[in-house]
């Protein structure tokens, strides 16, 4: 492709996108204090405040083609002695426009963005004079790269987010990162930016460890950062200061040293199922020896490859339901309707309530009662949360006035009389619907009409428990995942006559405890317990059928974090085991109690896999409680994978069939934020239409291009919920 | 008890080049508060000896104190430079001496034992904040005619002047807005006015970041012929022009005051020694003679006359003032001693800020004349009033031989 038709391709590119925020490259000339010449400043600016970050669409590649040849132009001339880029405030630029990577539709298309991508950027390192990029702000994918392009780097010690996170999404760093980074900072830095950070929750650079990284050469602080930077070009340029970096170590084996151990990683992570941190981690590798034009052309063929592949479209939807439809939940009513919470009552005080609790002193900034039976039990629940505290203050998460606070907020009794005040109160009790039943009636007795009453019920029936009660319409599910700090997800129970300005208070409280709440109907163990009982159901009885413990683990990586019988020893086999029984109760024709499993829990096991160096090994003594039968079925790895994601294609169409959620979007944010799905697969409904799963259920979950790269002929329709398919 | 006065020392100031008010202005999408923030960030840059918690206050003048000049200024922008929280601030309103009020009244807590070092300056962004932004005048200032209402307006209050001093023309005006013009066209060639710039970067949402390192209104190279042209806007057929006067603009600066002991323990050298200051009030309608008795009170108090001062820094609010305050004390209009790198005139003159900018160039050029003694700061005030500080140069041989007339008992 000449440069010629390469700008055609990406002004034909600029012209189809519509809703495109084209960023500006503002060139101003600024005189370098200590008399070192003029510098060309370009200022990356989207026109929006940073709310709306600057990203690189076509359009705005095209106006950084035009600021370059202006700056070559004048250097060329004379005119400037350096150039210097710099964003807008708050933001450096987070790199190219996930939209419109994710709607190219043919490959010659995403070529041309990335070899364009590649001609405009690569200019700022081979210019005839030194160029210095100002990391002022939030530097992500390409953003970081038009930096790493320039011969000199500054980094603002404010600046909160530093990535190269295309592989959490299911790209590469393709316009350059693969090749300067290691480069610039070695294989093994390069690669925990590159691949290790992405797949660790999609984890951030701070300015500091930029510097401490290598990717900067010098850092100021926020307050006049810019100012010093200009200063500090000045000084280089004048040779009044030198830059000193650490030298690479281009020894093959430390190389290929590093190359295996992010392998490893990526295994670790991702079982595989992901090519995005595969192909970065070889363009890494090829970094040691190419030269510039043969590693930004593998980084261009790497680029086209997966952005027209079934895993980054995954990761686009996956991350705008995060990003969007996490924040809009859908069915929940207005928000208008909420009332307000200035105190609130836990009935319980184990340590699923004193998690919820802590959570709610934190968040909500209100008063917190604990109660429970006896006086022994809430000392126990309230000095939970107190050292849980501590812990915090002893972390310096928290100051000793803030945990004051918190500690102060957080109070125990006896008696529901405490509950007088509470405008929400959550139950965290036994669960056992005569229990449930008794609490609620207690708690209503005390409170007034309006305060909601909460359930923090796993798999009983909300509606039921609200029956007995003269303002049943007031109880909503509240349903927590564990550990509650950390897992983003709650499913919000709606029963037969929970009201609108329940269900509206309780999403107001989800929001402001920071938690992803999804709108679920009052239905046997909800969404997430549901799909995951479904699925440690299948491999369970796959395994109790007589296929090995490894292999049945081994087939469904990259789907769940971890191997499911790794999972059931953190979910704890007690638990596991309670749900598979719960939902074998509701659906006996389809959930599978599994023998094994009742006697890894009659023996007091705490999982199926011991602990060893931090490496999961199977325990000898539940392997010993497994009972291959008589006539075992082995199953291969593909055999156990087609049966698992049949079964959970079956589950998700019935639930969705049954109306538990609104859509297939929802199923796939409740098991992103409550069970740790998978991008790359969109967390479920995309992977069950990619790999043919669906398809016994009569139709895709999702219309092709939704999660998936649009296609060509006929493709399978969707099926509604009606059951026909209507495309 | 007796108590023993401390003698007072400038030992560093900076400010921001000064830009135009208004939309097209250097500083247009720049906030106030930042640009005195520079300044302070300067300071301590600056003297590294100083360590940043033994700065006992931070005093900032702003005119206008609400929006980016509000929020006790001096304690906020003390905050957002990087002081420790345990260093205090406060605001101080002289209008145009807000800056000269800020180091007088942090010198007197020096001189008194209160505090050991401070930090003092001014800023005014008069693009954000227009002379007389949410004013709302005494009616009895008419219904009583305590003042006479052309006071509020400056450029009418120097026309009075003109009236007081018939001999004071707008030729001579403009010959010595000239010469400010040249003088201050020199001192850059010179190198004079650049080492105590602060560079400020300016953003602009249309064009990008800038780096403010120069003064935006100097017009180098004005003419007679130029000036000639110029309309009179506070009265038909005047003689106050917009190139006789001080501008409109926006800047900040900011000093370092120490007492003389402080300064030594800490390796910080001295600039300039406070001799001597005072504020006086006038009519506010010719509010621009208040130079005149302030500056007579202050060499009274130093047992001093003007044959003492060897340099003069007087803000060029109006050259009529100036002219008036040179006629008085028997100074030619164009005295090599006096505005040596021009003044307000070219510069301009960010309200609140100025007073610190004269005494950067009294510094200045004390290190360059070891001969003179004695300088003078002085400036007009809005609503009547002068203030005049008079410094003693360290580079003088006699410095320091009579600081103990100082001593009180």
């Amino acid at each position: 492709m000449t440069t010629t038709t390469l700008s055609s391709t990406i002004e034909r590119l600029a012209a189809a996108s519509t809703d495109e925020r084209v960023t500006s490259f503002h060139v101003r000339d600024v005189d370098l204090p200590g008399g070192a010449g003029k510098l060309a400043l370009v200022t990356m600016d989207n026109g929006f405040d940073h709310t709306k970050p600057t990203t690189f669409g076509p359009g705005g590649l095209l106006r950084l083609q035009t600021a370059l040849d202006d700056v070559t132009a004048r250097a060329d001339a004379g005119e400037i002695v350096a150039v210097g880029i710099t964003g807008k405030p708050f933001v450096f630029a987070v790199g190219a426009d996930l939209k419109d990577v994710g709607s190219l539709t043919d490959r010659e298309q995403a070529l041309a963005l990335a070899r364009f991508g590649h001609a405009q950027l690569r200019r700022l390192g081979e210019l005839p004079v030194p160029s210095f990029a100002f990391l002022n702000g939030a530097a992500m994918g390409g953003g970081l790269e038009i930096a790493l392009h320039c011969t000199y780097r500054s980094v603002s010690l404010g600046v909160p987010a530093l990535a190269l996170p295309e592989t959490f999404l299911g790209l590469v760093p393709g316009w350059g990162g693969t090749y300067l980074l290691p480069n610039l900072v070695g294989p093994a830095s390069a690669l925990q930016v590159i691949v290790e950070n992405p797949l660790s929750q999609n984890r951030m650079l701070k300015g500091p460890q930029a510097l401490e990284l290598g990717i900067a050469d010098v850092a100021y602080e926020p307050a006049d950062f810019l100012e010093e930077s200009l200063r500090w070009a000045g000084r280089v340029l004048t040779g009044s200061e030198r830059v000193n970096r650490r030298p690479v170590d281009r020894d093959e084996q430390a190389w290929e040293a590093a190359v295996a151990q992010a392998r490893t990683l990526a295994d670790a992570r991702t079982g595989r199922a992901a090519p995005a941190p595969y192909r970065a981690i070889e363009l890494v590798r090829l970094a040691r020896t190419a030269d510039r034009d043969t590693a930004f052309a593998a980084e261009d063929e790497a680029l086209a490859d997966l952005a027209l592949s079934e895993q980054f479209r995954s990761g686009v939807y996956a991350f705008d339901l995060v990003q969007r439809r996490a924040k809009r939940p859908a069915g929940a009513p207005d928000r208008t309707l909420a009332r307000k919470v200035t105190a609130v009552g836990v009935v319980g005080a184990g340590l699923m309530a004193g998690q919820l609790a802590l959570l709610f002193a934190q968040r909500l900034e209100v008063p917190v009662v604990m109660t429970d039976l006896d006086q022994a039990r809430v000392d126990r629940g309230v000095g939970y949360v107190h050292g849980e505290i501590d812990k915090l203050l002893a972390k310096g998460t928290v100051g000793p006035d803030r945990a004051n606070r918190l500690k102060a907020l957080v109070t125990g009794s006896t008696s529901s009389q405490a509950f007088v005040q509470a405008d929400f109160v959550v139950e965290a009790v036994f669960e056992e619907m005569a229990v449930k039943l008794q609490v609620l009636a207690d708690v209503e007795a005390v409170v007034s009409p309006q305060c909601v009453l909460a359930t923090n019920t796993s798999s009983l029936s909300v509606t039921t428990m609200a029956s007995g009660l003269r303002h049943p319409e007031r109880v909503v599910g509240f349903h927590f995942f564990n550990p509650v700090a950390v897992m983003p997800l709650l499913e919000v129970v709606r029963g037969s006559q929970t009201d609108e300005a329940t269900l509206a208070t309780a999403f107001a409280t989800a929001k402001q405890l920071r938690k992803t709440a999804i709108l679920v109907k009052d239905s046997p163990s909800f969404v997430v317990n549901r799909l995951l009982g479904r699925f440690m159901g299948e491999v369970a009885r796959v395994v109790d059928e007589g296929t090995p413990i490894e292999v049945a683990d081994s087939a469904v990586t990259g789907l769940a974090p971890m191997p499911p019988f790794v999972l059931l020893g953190l979910v704890g086999p007690a638990i596991a085991l309670h749900n598979a029984e719960m939902l074998a109760a509701a659906f006996p024709d389809r959930f599978y109690v599994s023998p094994t499993l009742r006697r890894v829990v009659e023996a007091g096991k705490s999982g199926f896999y011991l602990q060893d160096r931090g490496r999961p090994r199977p325990d000898p003594d539940v392997a010993a409680l497994v009972q291959v039968p008589e006539q075992p079925v082995v199953l291969d790895r593909e055999e156990v994978r087609d049966r698992v994601l049949t079964a959970l294609a079956d589950e998700t169409r019935r639930l969705l069939d049954e109306g538990v959620v609104e859509a297939p979007q929802d199923v796939d944010l409740a098991m992103i934020t409550g069970a740790g799905f998978s991008f790359w697969n969109g967390g479920l409904t995309p992977l069950l239409d990619r790999s043919g799963a669906a398809s016994i259920t009569g139709g895709r979950f999702l219309p092709p291009g939704v999660a998936s790269l649009p296609g060509v002929g006929s493709q399978p329709g969707v099926r509604s919920r009606s059951g026909d398919a209507d495309r | 008890m007796p108590r023993t006065l401390r003698d007072v020392v400038f030992v560093d100031g900076v400010r921001t080049p000064f830009g135009k008010a208004g939309d097209k202005g250097l500083y247009a999408q720049t906030r106030a508060d930042d640009l005195v923030i520079r300044c302070i960030r300067e300071l301590i840059r600056r003297n590294p000896q100083l360590p940043p918690e033994r700065v006992d206050d931070v005093a900032v003048a702003a005119t206008t104190q609400t929006g980016d000049q509000g929020l006790t200024i001096g304690r906020l922008a003390a905050l957002l430079s990087g002081l420790p929280k345990s260093v205090p601030g406060f605001a101080v309103d002289r209008m145009c001496a807000g800056a000269m009020t800020a180091v007088t009244t942090t010198a007197s807590g020096i001189a008194f034992g209160a505090y050991d070092v401070v930090i003092a300056g001014g800023v005014e962004h008069m693009g954000h904040h227009p002379m007389g932004e949410g004013v709302d005048p005494n009616p009895r200032i008419v219904a009583e005619k305590l003042v006479d209402p052309s006071a509020l307006v400056m450029g009418s209050t120097a026309e009075n002047l003109h009236d007081r001093y018939p001999g004071i023309t707008r030729e001579r005006c403009d010959r010595f807005a000239v010469g400010s013009q040249a003088k201050l066209a020199r001192a850059y060639a010179g190198g004079n006015i650049q080492p105590d710039l602060v560079p400020v970067a300016t953003r602009h949402d249309e064009l990008g970041w800038g780096l403010a390192t120069a003064d935006e209104p100097p017009r180098p190279g004005t003419t007679m012929t130029d000036l000639a042209t110029l309309r009179t806007p506070f009265r038909a057929h005047g003689r106050v022009t917009p190139g006789n006067a001080a501008g409109l603009n926006d800047g900040a600066t900011a000093c370092l005051l120490a007492s003389a002991e402080a300064a030594e323990q800490l390796g910080l050298t001295p600039k300039m020694r406070l001799v001597s200051y005072a504020f006086v009030g006038v009519e506010p309608e010719v509010m621009g003679i208040g130079p005149v008795p302030a500056t007579e009170k202050a060499l009274r108090q130093a047992g001093l006359t003007i044959d003492d001062i060897g340099l003069f820094e007087l803000n060029e609010a109006f050259a009529v003032q100036v002219i008036a305050f040179l006629e008085h004390f028997g100074l030619a209009d164009d005295d090599p001693r006096v505005n040596e790198y021009g003044g307000a005139i070219a510069t301009g003159h960010p309200l609140a800020s100025s007073g610190v900018r004269l005494m950067n160039q009294l510094a200045r050029q004390f290190q360059a004349h070891p001969e003179v003694r004695y300088g003078l700061t002085a400036m007009c005030v809005g609503i009547g009033m002068g203030g005049a500080v008079v410094w003693e140069n360290p580079h003088h041989a006699d410095y320091g031989k009579d600081a103990t007339e100082e001593v009180a008992a």
